[in-house]
């Protein structure tokens, strides 16, 4: 059982910063996803937990230690590669063992933990097979098996699942949530997903690359809840990041009282959570960022107070149980959510969809921040 | 049979027959040699006029007595099986010393990052351009002069190390870097320590490229003439291609002995490589990764 901390680490090559000012930490027994788009620094940063990467600046503490230099093997850490990284000359017995055998336990008690790992991730028909041998999912689960059996204070995911098909993968993410919960071990997960990163972690971090683009001093976006990180991005790159289809984000102008925004062709009263902000900042351009479900057909929704946007229709993608429509408005591509049952409307038709006031979100153009 | 895709076929085999034919021809000689119980070049003595089949006969590699003297002969009448003793220890003295040493530096070449690593590796292929008898006098001043090791095992153990590293080293690199590096961090995070992962991930892994490299440096200390017959000075320390040409030096030509102990200097070769096939599969880390 551990925490882990992040204390100003940054990590650069030459000139290049890569990393930059991170500063947050995992709970005990969290289960914590760190997300972003590739190139964030995501692996690297739990590559420095690790100890895999060197860290240039800051400290990382797990538990009561600062572990900048220690080796991997002090860490009392466990980790599960993207590529599983089997070894391919052993059976799954010696590879679950292997680092038991390596720490020199008792041969009884090694045993006991790889068949105990065994019988938990239904390995134990298995354990004579080479690795070559085993489907997808089954090496999968030897490389999980590798990771418990030593029973480490954290666990690192590199992501794990990228190799699956589709279907596997929605049964080992329930499968590794389980275990986590079970084994209530700290557990940092790295993926490209969003929907992985919604489904499993507790707390999530959103990463974004140190680059140009990049208009704040850190990687670390947002760090909160799954639904902390959904109702309340605190940035753009959060907002657009986070939910599927992506939020849009359209240009606007606050009234000179602050209480409502213009955009779109037309003027929405800001929501109750922004009143205070929207009023500080009245009279000057916001950008306004609005869900694709809270754009919806004015007969399918039933909302308090609605803006109603007239537009051309682009382009319908019909999911099965809704359909997603994107239409123009002006010179904005909004996307906006459908019933798929209902009669949808053909590119080139002109429509209108209500959008659903209360569920305005206003950020600030220049620093991209949330406005509070 | 008309179909013209198998007449392309007849003209393609005949002509890759011939050139297995052309291949195998002095093998075959040397084999009949062996088993002719002769000590002459020829198998047959032609007549005074010989017609076209005897002609025929004559380039045939058949011996005309079939007879075991040659091998019982070169074995109990002349120091060949002293010879063959020297070239199996110094063969396999240079194969342990040479993997030992290839392996260790291909896996520092391939997985650290250190200054001299490419300028290293362009040494080690500039040394393979030179032919091996310009090295004969720095060697021998080396080896015999200022180490004063000639006439030894150790001194063509050395040579014959040396010249079979850079090689080795190219191969066993190339090997090594196939190895997904995954599997090294994941052993380094189950707690190995890198001599560890060395013995117990990445040589069992290389098992085909260690075998390769093992069979060749026995072939270049199993082989190898000029250095051994500068080197090595008493009749008894000779290796066995030095006493193999003693059989047909400027005083002697014993082709028969010549020939069977080609013969029985080749076997353990071919057993080493008949031993070693089964290590060259492809497809070791099958498995490990995706």
């Amino acid at each position: 059982m551990a925490s882990i901390r992040f204390d100003k680490i940054g990590k650069s090559y030459g000139d290049t910063e890569i990393i930059k000012n991170l500063n947050f930490g995992v709970n005990d027994g969290e289960f914590m996803v760190f997300v972003g788009p590739s190139g964030c620094g995501k692996s690297t940063v739990l590559r420095m937990i690790a100890g895999l990467e060197t860290i240039s600046t800051g400290e990382l503490w797990i538990g009561d230690r600062v572990v900048n230099n220690v080796h991997p093997k002090d860490r009392d850490i466990a980790m599960v590669f993207q590529s599983y990284a089997l070894y391919p000359h052993m059976n799954v017995y010696d590879n679950i063992a292997f680092g038991l055998k390596i720490r020199k336990l008792p041969d009884a008690d090694i045993r006991r933990r790889v068949q105990d790992a065994a019988d938990l991730l239904g390995l134990d028909k298995f354990l004579d097979r080479k690795p070559k041998a085993l489907s997808g999912g089954q090496r999968q689960r030897v490389a999980l098996g590798r990771a418990i059996v030593r029973n480490p204070s954290v666990f690192l995911f590199d992501e794990p699942l990228s190799n699956l098909d589709a279907e596997l993968r929605v049964q080992m993410r329930a499968e590794i949530s389980k275990l986590q919960r079970r084994l209530n071990t700290t557990t940092v997960y790295v993926t490209h997903d969003q929907v992985e990163a919604m489904t499993m972690g507790q707390r999530i971090a959103v990463l974004s690359a140190c680059d140009k683009a990049n208009p704040h001093d850190t990687n670390l976006m947002q760090c909160g809840s799954p639904m902390d990180l959904y109702d309340r991005p605190d940035n753009v790159f959060v907002a657009r990041f986070i939910g599927t289809p992506n939020m849009n984000i359209v240009h606007a102008r606050l009234s000179e009282d602050g209480a409502s925004v213009s955009s779109l062709g037309g003027s929405m009263p800001v929501s109750t959570q922004f009143k205070e902000a929207a009023r500080a900042a009245r009279g000057r351009e916001v950008m306004l960022g609005i869900r694709p479900e809270h754009i919806g057909a004015p007969h399918e929704v039933d909302w308090p107070q609605t803006q109603s946007l007239q537009g051309q229709v682009e382009m319908v993608e019909l999911l099965g149980h809704e359909a997603i429509l994107h239409f123009r408005v002006g010179e904005q591509i909004m996307v906006g959510r459908l019933h798929s049952h209902g009669r949808l409307p053909s590119p080139g038709d002109t429509v209108t969809m209500n959008l659903k006031c209360e569920a305005i979100h206003l950020f600030d153009p220049g620093t991209e921040l949330r406005l509070r | 049979m008309a179909d013209p895709k198998t007449k392309n076929h007849i003209w393609l085999h005949l002509g890759l027959i011939s050139f297995t034919v052309l291949a195998l021809y002095p093998v075959l000689w040397v084999l009949a040699l062996s088993f002719s119980g002769q000590q002459s070049v020829g198998l047959i003595d032609l007549p005074q006029d010989p017609s076209f089949l005897e002609r025929f006969r004559a380039i045939l590699p058949l011996p005309a007595h079939w007879s075991v003297t040659n091998f019982v002969e070169v074995w109990t009448e002349q120091q060949f099986g002293r010879w063959l003793w020297n070239s199996v220890i110094i063969s396999l003295m240079t194969t342990l010393l040479g993997v030992f040493l290839a392996c260790t530096a291909a896996y520092a070449f391939s997985r650290f990052r250190f200054p001299g690593r490419s300028t290293g590796m362009l040494m080690f292929l500039v040394s393979q351009m030179f032919p091996g008898t310009l090295m004969l006098i720095p060697l021998f001043i080396i080896i015999v002069k200022q180490l004063e090791l000639g006439n030894t095992y150790l001194g063509l153990v050395i040579v014959y190390a040396t010249t079979s590293i850079p090689f080795c080293v190219w191969m066993l690199k190339g090997y090594f870097d196939t190895i997904p590096y995954d599997i090294e961090e994941s052993a380094l995070i189950d707690g190995a320590s890198r001599l560890t992962i060395f013995w117990r991930i990445i040589l069992p892994l290389a098992k085909p490229a260690i075998a390769i490299t093992a069979l060749f440096s026995f072939m270049t200390a199993w082989n190898e003439f000029i250095l051994a017959s500068v080197f090595m000075e008493s009749e008894a320390n000779y290796t066995a291609p030095v006493g193999l040409r003693f059989f047909v030096g400027g005083f002697s030509s014993q082709w028969g002995y010549f020939a069977a102990g080609s013969v029985i200097v080749s076997l353990p070769v071919v057993a080493l490589f008949l031993q070693l096939q089964q290590y060259l599969i492809s497809g070791l880390t099958a498995g490990s990764v995706k």
